[in-house]
C-alpha cells in the first residue's frame, strides 16, 4: 500500500504539514477558522533535536498492534486499503493503543475526553495534505516495497 | 558604545486576522525576527533583525505577513540620501568596511534596457518553433584555421569544444560561497540540460565528480582545491582573474562558513579564512599568463579547452586581445553588474563597466585583430532572462553565464545578506540546518524549468526574426537598434538608433 515517508535530510521542521494536517482535518477547510474557531489534534508529529527533524505519523502497520490492542474494536486494519481506520463511537478512550503503538504516532486528542487522534491519510483526497503542501518535498506518499 | 544609530530597514506588517500563531515564520527565520510571546498571547517580530530575505512571507501559510520598507524618512536631500546617512551610520559604529552580496543594485544604465530587437514583416518571413526546427546549439572553443576530415568524414584536428544545447552556463559560484546542495542542484539542472556549470575557486566536492562531464573547474588566485584529479575531473578549465563584482580583488570566504567538507574539499584547515589573493602572484604580465593557460593543458593532455574569466575594466578589449594571443580558447567577460557572495560595497557598486559595452568593444577589437575564431565570448553580469541572452549573441557573445538568475530560480530572494551566512534559503550558507531547506532534487527542477522556459523564449525572438540558428544570430548586430542612448554609446555597442 502507499505509505507517507519522511526524507528526514530534506526536512525544516517547518511544521507547516502540521497546518494543513489540522486543517485537512476541520470541517470548515479554511486554513484560518481550522486553527482559531476549530478544535484539532494533528494527526502528524514532528519529531526533531538539534538539527534533526521529520514527520511521522500512524504507519499503517501490516501487524498492527494498536488494532490487538484495542478491547472495543474501535481501531481496524481495512483489508482491502491496508488503512488502520479508527471508529470514535466505538472508543471507550482506554488508551492502550496509545501504550501498544511501537512508533509514538497515536496521541490523546488534546480537545475530547476520550478520543484518539490518528493520520487516517486524508483518504477522500488524492494525497495526503501532509505531502502535498510541504515545502521540500521531504514527505512522499509512495509504494515501497 | 551607548546608542545604535541604525533604525530597522524593514517593518514587519503582520494581519492578526490571518495570524493562526503556527510559528512557521519562527522557526524559519535564521536572523530570529519572529517569535511567539506567551505573556501577549502572539506572534512579534524585532523588526531591526530583518534582512527582507521574504522566507517568512513566501511559508507563511495564511499570508499573513508584509515586509515593507521602513517608510521613515530623512530630511529630502539628492546628495545625502538615507542610504549614504545610514552608511555612515554603520561605519562609525564598527569602523569596518561595508559588506553586501550579489550584485550592484544601483540606478545605473542598463543598456540591455536600452536594446531593442528586430522581427520579420512582409519582405522576409518569419518562423514559427513550434512547426520547424531551430537550432540552440553553440561550441565553444578555438575553432580550426581551416576545416579538414578525414577517410571517415571526421573533423581532423579539432581543438577541444565544448558542447552546448543551449548556450546558458551556471557562473562560477564555489563551494563555500553556495552551499552543497546548491551546488548539487546546479550540477545536476547542467547535465540534464546538457550545459555546463562552473565550480567557482573552491575545489569539486567528492559528490559531484559524476557531473565531469558538465564541469568547468576554476583554478582562482588561491588555488584551493586544485590538483590533477580536479582539473582532470572537468569539461574545461577557467583560470579567473577577476569578477565583475569587485574586480582587482580576490575572493574571501570567512573561516565561520569552512566547516569540514570545505576543509576538505578546498584542501586547507578546518576554520581558517580562504583569502585569494588579489592578483594570481604568477601572473604579471600577458606571457605568465600564457604559461599557466600551457601549463593547464599539458595538465589535462590539450583535451580541454581553457578559459580566462576577466572583469569588464576600462581596457577590457586590449586585455581580451592579450588573452587571446597568449593562447586561451575561452574568454569569459563579468560586466559590473556581476553578483558575489561578499564584496566591499564600494568596490561593487563603483568598479568596472557594463558588461554590453565591453563585449560589443571586446567583439569589435578581437575581429580588428584576426582573434576571433581563435577564442569564444562568454558574457555574464547580469543576464537578467532570455531577451538579454538574445541581445548579448547579436552583440557578439556566444554563450552566457547566469549565476544569479539561477540562485533566484533556487529560491534567493536578493536580499543580499549571502556574506553573513545565514541564508534562510539554505544557498549561500554553511550551516547544516539552513543547508537542507534546499532538496537538490526540488532545486535541479527549478532551475530545469527556468531554463527551459528561457530556451522557449529564445527559440521564440529567432523565429520572429526569421532566424532559425542561433550561429545566424551571432554578432548579427542589425537585428539591434538603441534607444534613448547617445552617438557615442551606438557608436561603442556598434548599433543604429531606433528609426535608421
Amino acid at each position: 500500500m502507499k505509505r507517507v515517508y519522511a526524507r528526514e535530510e530534506y526536512c525544516l521542521g517547518c511544521k507547516l504539514c502540521e497546518v494543513y494536517c489540522v486543517t485537512s482535518h476541520s470541517k470548515s477547510k479554511d486554513i484560518v477558522k481550522a486553527h482559531k474557531l476549530e478544535e484539532i489534534t494533528p494527526r502528524i508529529i514532528i519529531e526533531s533535536k538539534d538539527n534533526i527533524s521529520f514527520a511521522l505519523q500512524c504507519r499503517h502497520c501490516e501487524a498492527a498492534d494498536c488494532t490487538k490492542a484495542c478491547i472495543t474494536g474501535a481501531i481496524q486494519k481495512d483489508e482491502e486499503t491496508g488503512i488502520v481506520n479508527y471508529d470514535a463511537v466505538r472508543c471507550v478512550g482506554c488508551w492502550t493503543c496509545i501504550m501498544a503503538c511501537s512508533y509514538g504516532v497515536i496521541r490523546r486528542d488534546e480537545y475530547g475526553d476520550k478520543v484518539i487522534s490518528k493520520c487516517d491519510l486524508c483518504i477522500t483526497e488524492e494525497e495526503p495534505a501532509c505531502v502535498t503542501n510541504c515545502p521540500n518535498s521531504a514527505l512522499e506518499f509512495e509504494e515501497r516495497e | 558604545m551607548g546608542l545604535d544609530y541604525n533604525i530597522p530597514e524593514f517593518i514587519i506588517e503582520r494581519d492578526q486576522d490571518r495570524c493562526i500563531d503556527c510559528q512557521v515564520c519562527q522557526h524559519q527565520c535564521a536572523n530570529q525576527v519572529h517569535a511567539y510571546d506567551q505573556d501577549l498571547e502572539k506572534m512579534v517580530a524585532q523588526d531591526i533583525d530583518c534582512v527582507n530575505c521574504h522566507r517568512c512571507v513566501t511559508l507563511c501559510p495564511t499570508n499573513a505577513l508584509i515586509i515593507r520598507e521602513n517608510p521613515s524618512e530623512y530630511k529630502k536631500n539628492k546628495n545625502w540620501t538615507g542610504n549614504m546617512i545610514e552608511n555612515i551610520q554603520k561605519q562609525a559604529a564598527t569602523g569596518g568596511i561595508l559588506l553586501t552580496g550579489m550584485g550592484n543594485p544601483t540606478a545605473k544604465k542598463i543598456y540591455w534596457d536600452h536594446i531593442l530587437l528586430n522581427a520579420s514583416q512582409v519582405t522576409n518571413p518569419s518562423i514559427d518553433p513550434l512547426r520547424e526546427p531551430m537550432e540552440l546549439k553553440t561550441f565553444l572553443g578555438r575553432k580550426p584555421d581551416q576545416i579538414e576530415f578525414d577517410d571517415n568524414g571526421e573533423l581532423k584536428d579539432l581543438p577541444p569544444q565544448l558542447e552546448l544545447d543551449i548556450p546558458i552556463m551556471f557562473g562560477a559560484m564555489s563551494f563555500g560561497s553556495i552551499s552543497i546542495n546548491a551546488c548539487k542542484s546546479l550540477a545536476k539542472a547542467a547535465s540534464d540540460l546538457g550545459l555546463m556549470y562552473n565550480t567557482g575557486e573552491g575545489g569539486l566536492h567528492q559528490d559531484l565528480y559524476q557531473y565531469g562531464q558538465r564541469t568547468i573547474v576554476q583554478v582562482a588566485s588561491g588555488r584551493f582545491g586544485v590538483h590533477n584529479e580536479y582539473l582532470n575531473a572537468g569539461a574545461a578549465v577557467e583560470i579567473k582573474v577577476g569578477q565583475g563584482a569587485k574586480p582587482g580583488i580576490g575572493g574571501h570566504l570567512p573561516g565561520e562558513k569552512v566547516g569540514a567538507e570545505v576543509s576538505k574539499t578546498r584542501m586547507i584547515p578546518k576554520g581558517s579564512d580562504a583569502l585569494s589573493p588579489a592578483p594570481h602572484h604568477d601572473i604579471y604580465s600577458i606571457e605568465d599568463l600564457r604559461q599557466l593557460i600551457y601549463a593547464l593543458k599539458e595538465a589535462t593532455d590539450y583535451k580541454k579547452p581553457v578559459s580566462v574569466k576577466i572583469a569588464a575594466v576600462h581596457n577590457v578589449a586590449a586585455i581580451a586581445s592579450g588573452i587571446a594571443s597568449a593562447g586561451a580558447d575561452i574568454i569569459a567577460i563579468d560586466g559590473y553588474r556581476g553578483g558575489t557572495g561578499a564584496a566591499p560595497t564600494m568596490i561593487r557598486d563603483n568598479v568596472g563597466i557594463p558588461v554590453e559595452l565591453a563585449l560589443a568593444a571586446v567583439d569589435d577589437r578581437l575581429r580588428q585583430e584576426g582573434l576571433r575564431k581563435n577564442v569564444s565570448l562568454v558574457v555574464s553580469g547580469s543576464i537578467r532572462n532570455s531577451a538579454d541572452i538574445v541581445k548579448a549573441v547579436a552583440l557578439g557573445a556566444d554563450a552566457v553565464y547566469i549565476a544569479s538568475a539561477a540562485l533566484i530560480s533556487l529560491g534567493c530572494h536578493m536580499c543580499q545578506k549571502c556574506y553573513t551566512g545565514k541564508c534562510n534559503w539554505g544557498i549561500a550558507t554553511q550551516r547544516p540546518e539552513l543547508v537542507k531547506r534546499l532538496n537538490p532534487e526540488v532545486g535541479a527542477q527549478r532551475v530545469k524549468n527556468l531554463i527551459t522556459g528561457w530556451s522557449h523564449e529564445i527559440k521564440e525572438i529567432l523565429g520572429g526574426m526569421g532566424i532559425n540558428a542561433l550561429e545566424s544570430l551571432r554578432g548579427n548586430r542589425l537585428m539591434l537598434r538603441g534607444i534613448d542612448l547617445t552617438e557615442k554609446e551606438l557608436e561603442i555597442l556598434g548599433i543604429k538608433h531606433a528609426g535608421k
